[in-house]
Formats: C-alpha cells, structure tokens, sequence
C-alpha cells in the first residue's frame, strides 16, 4: 500500500502545483513547490476524492499536528494513517 | 452585543451529521406565521421574511409615511450575497435528491436576489430605485454606500438600506467547508487561539435620510453617515489585501471630513480567520499610525458570526451604539493576544465610552473593500 500511496499523493501534489512529478522528494515543502494555502485546500480535496478520506486540514491551523503538511513525506504518512484507521 | 451575549451553537438543520462544521448563528425562535399570512409566505424566502420584519421596525421607528414625492423619492438598497438561498437548496433536494418533477410555482420569486428588496418597496409603497446588490461580505456595507450616494447627489430623500442573508443551509454551509476556513468550535476575532470563521445569518434594515429633510421634520436622527469609500484590490480572488483595505479607510475619511485621530472605534471586519485579522490589524496601523493605539476596534462577528451579505448592516448596529449610547461592543471569546493583532479588540466585556466618529469596515471575497464612517448627532 505504502508505494502506492506515495505515487499517487505525488501525482495529485505535482498536478496542483504544476510540476513533474520526478522533481518531488519526501523532504520537499510546499513552499518549494509554491502551494500556498489555497493550493493546498484544492491539493487536500483531492487527495479526499482519491483516497476517501476525510483529512482534518482548516486553512487557519497549517501547523496542526493531526495532518502534518511540512513535508511530502509527512503528508504521506499523515495519509497512510487516515487511510489505515477508515479500514480499521 | 452590549451584553456580549453568544449567539453561536449547534446547528440544527437537516442532514447537519454529514457535515464537518456544526455550528453557526441562527436566528431562533423566529416564527415566520407570527409575521406573515400564508399566501404571503409562499412568496417569501427566509432572507426576505428577516429583511421585511426588520424593515418594518426600521421605518416604524423613523416615523416616515411614504406617499407622494416622498414615496417617489425614496428606495430600497438592499446587500445580499445568496439570496434565497434556503428555497434553492430545498428545490435542488426536490428535484435532484428525491426526483421529484415538480417545484413550487414560486421558486423563482423567491429566490430572486432582489426579492427583499422589492418586496419591502411592495409593503411600503417605496417607488424610487429600488435593487440588491450582491459582493459577498460587503454586500451590505455596498448597499449602505450606495444608499448614502443616492441621497448626497439628490437623487432620493429617503432609502431604505441595510442586508439580508440566510445560507444557513446543508448546501450553504458545505460550500464554505470546502474552503477550510470555518472554525469548528468558535469566533475569536484577533485572539491567537482563532482558527477560523463561523457563519450566521439575519438582517438589519435602516432608513436612511436626507439631514435636512430629517431635521426639519424633527426626527430621531441616530447618526450621521459621513462619508463612505469603496476599492478594488484586483489581486486575489480570496486573500485579502493590507493596501487594498488600508486605501479604503482612507478615502472613507477623506470623505467625511474627517482626521485619523477624530476616530474613537473601529467595527472591524475581524472574521476571525487569520489572514483577515492580521491584514486588517496591519492596515489599520498603517492608516491611524499612533492613534491606532488610542482606537478601540471590535469584532462584534464573535458573537453574531458572519452573515456574509448581511453582516455589514448588523455590524453597523454596533457603530451606531457606539455612537448614539457610548457603548462599545466587545470582541467575545479572545483570549491570547496576538502579536501580529496588536489593537485595543475591547476584549470580551462592553465599555462606556465617548466616541464622535466611528467606521465600519467590510473587506469581501474578490477584494473589494467598502467603508462606512459616521458620526454623532
């Protein structure tokens, strides 16, 4: 599961900010890729549609630990962990 | 507001479990049959119910008749961002969710974003011009502008002006949890601790009128709206802009008349979200400079939420008591102070002050920015 998640949170990361997705690593940034806020909400919503998941993201708490957004990698295990407790 | 009561709790509306955001500022205890006749509800969405039964106690307490030239020249500007919003989201779950073939007759008139408008141009025999206008969160604050114009340039004697929004819906409110910028649990304008905004609904109604007309006639004049500003930040569809508002409270003084230092509050748009706080708080340092620390600035939206297109009209509620009773409306719920908001919010408890002019800001998604200044009598 955990490739899989990890390609495809990059694709969907790559597609909103516009960039291939060779050029994301698990220790890029948003800021790296310029996602700002905005970005990120359309990036969240998709990876709700792929994923169906519900991702406790608010604009106003970037910083809050329930979904890690500092790193890709973060968010990938951020996502694993939504996806794992839906199965759960 | 003068007693900072909460209007904010749970919503109780239908299939309110699939939604993340549960909270908002209803009106409650509001019984539409109290108000209305039932061929006249078929024709009245609940943002125009609240507009007409606040237009009726708005021109009972200005004691004006409308007949004549009077009623010719005067109109009714009302700020709406959704309309009838609760008959669009019924009639969709009609047609969409439960396949029905069939809506009411009257969808249409009611939904209308003009319907409150000419509806209270209907009651009242208000023959001028008579429209809504629709830019989001300065709807109202647009409206009121507008009012002001068409009095100062002669055009009216008198118009009736203010808001109304009800998007207190399933569809409504999961429009705006889309944006993640809704707070689960609260409105703490300018408080660290905020994280976002809560949505109400509700409508204020004023009668705004020409000075001389109004003093030859001896009325109760409230206040006096002095000046007002508009901008466009033509920057970002969504985050707001520290120029943007900052240009628009300068031109709203510069309109009245009025020096930096002559203002005593500031009703600020103070969403509780934090890109708006923290522009706001800076544009505000940015126009007032010293005297920003002298100022009293509140956000009344802690306790009444934002009603979006009818929020400037409430908001001005605030304004006039500041003026009129020398209360000032507190922030309620702060409770760390933000760096990045270093303003006097007046936290959680009124104070009696004297204050000779005063402004009302409202800053909308799209950027555009609408300014009211007023002053005592």
């Amino acid at each position: 599961m955990t490739q899989l998640v990890k390609q495809k949170l990059r694709e969907i990361i790559a597609a909103q900010a516009m960039v291939d997705v060779a050029d994301i690593c698990d220790a890029t940034t948003p800021q790296q890729l310029g996602l700002d806020s905005i970005g990120l909400v359309e990036a969240v919503f998709a990876i709700e549609e792929h994923f169906d998941i519900q991702v406790p993201f608010n604009a106003n708490e970037p910083d809050d630990p329930r979904f890690d957004i500092s790193t890709v990698g973060a968010m990938t295990r951020a996502v694993e962990a939504l996806i794992s407790q839906n199965s759960a | 507001m003068q007693q900072g009561r909460l209007a904010i709790g749970q919503l109780d509306i239908l299939d309110v479990e699939r939604l993340t955001i549960r909270i908002g500022a209803a009106v409650k205890s509001f019984s539409p049959d109290v108000h209305f006749t039932k061929p006249e509800l078929a024709f009245l969405d609940r943002f125009s119910q609240l507009a007409l039964v606040a237009a009726r106690e708005a021109i009972a307490q200005s004691g004006l008749l409308f007949s004549g030239e009077l009623a010719e020249k005067t109109g009714v500007i009302l700020g709406s961002a959704g309309g009838g919003m609760q008959t669009q989201d019924e009639n969709y779950r009609n047609v969409y969710q439960d396949g029905k073939n069939r809506v009411h007759p009257f969808v249409v008139p009611r939904l209308m974003h003009n319907a409150a408008a000419s509806q209270i141009s209907m009651a009242f025999n208000l023959l001028g011009p008579t429209y809504c206008v629709a830019t989001a969160c300065a709807s109202s604050n647009h409206a009121m502008g507008q009012a002001f114009h068409l009095i100062r340039s002669g055009a009216c004697t008198a118009v009736v002006t203010g808001g109304a929004d009800s998007m207190l819906t399933f569809g409504g409110i999961k429009a705006w949890e889309g944006l993640r910028v809704l707070s689960p649990d609260g409105c703490r304008p300018f408080s660290a601790t905020r994280n976002g905004m809560v949505l109400g609904e509700g409508a204020a109604v004023f009668v705004f009128e020409d000075y001389d007309h109004a003093r030859a006639r001896g009325a109760d004049i409230l206040a006096e709206v002095a000046g007002f500003a508009m901008t466009s930040d033509a920057a970002d569809i969504v985050t707001p802009s520290k120029s943007g508002a900052a240009r628009s409270m300068r031109l709203a003084l510069k309109d009245a008349a009025l020096n930096p230092e002559d203002v005593g509050y500031i009703n600020a748009h103070g969403t509780g979200t934090m890109a708006n706080d923290k522009t706001e708080s800076a544009a505000i340092l940015d126009v007032f400079g010293q005297h920003a620390e002298r100022l009293m600035v509140s956000s009344t939206k802690s306790m009444h939420g934002h009603l979006i297109g009818a929020t400037g009209a409430v908001e001005l509620l605030a304004a006039i008591m500041a003026l009129r009773d020398g209360v000032i409306a507190p922030t309620i719920g702060y409770q760390i102070p933000d760096p990045d908001c270093p303003l006097d919010v007046v936290p959680n408890t009124a104070r009696s002050a004297t204050v000779r002019a005063v402004l009302s800001n409202a800053f909308a998604f799209g950027g555009l920015n609408a300014v009211l200044a007023l002053k005592a009598i």
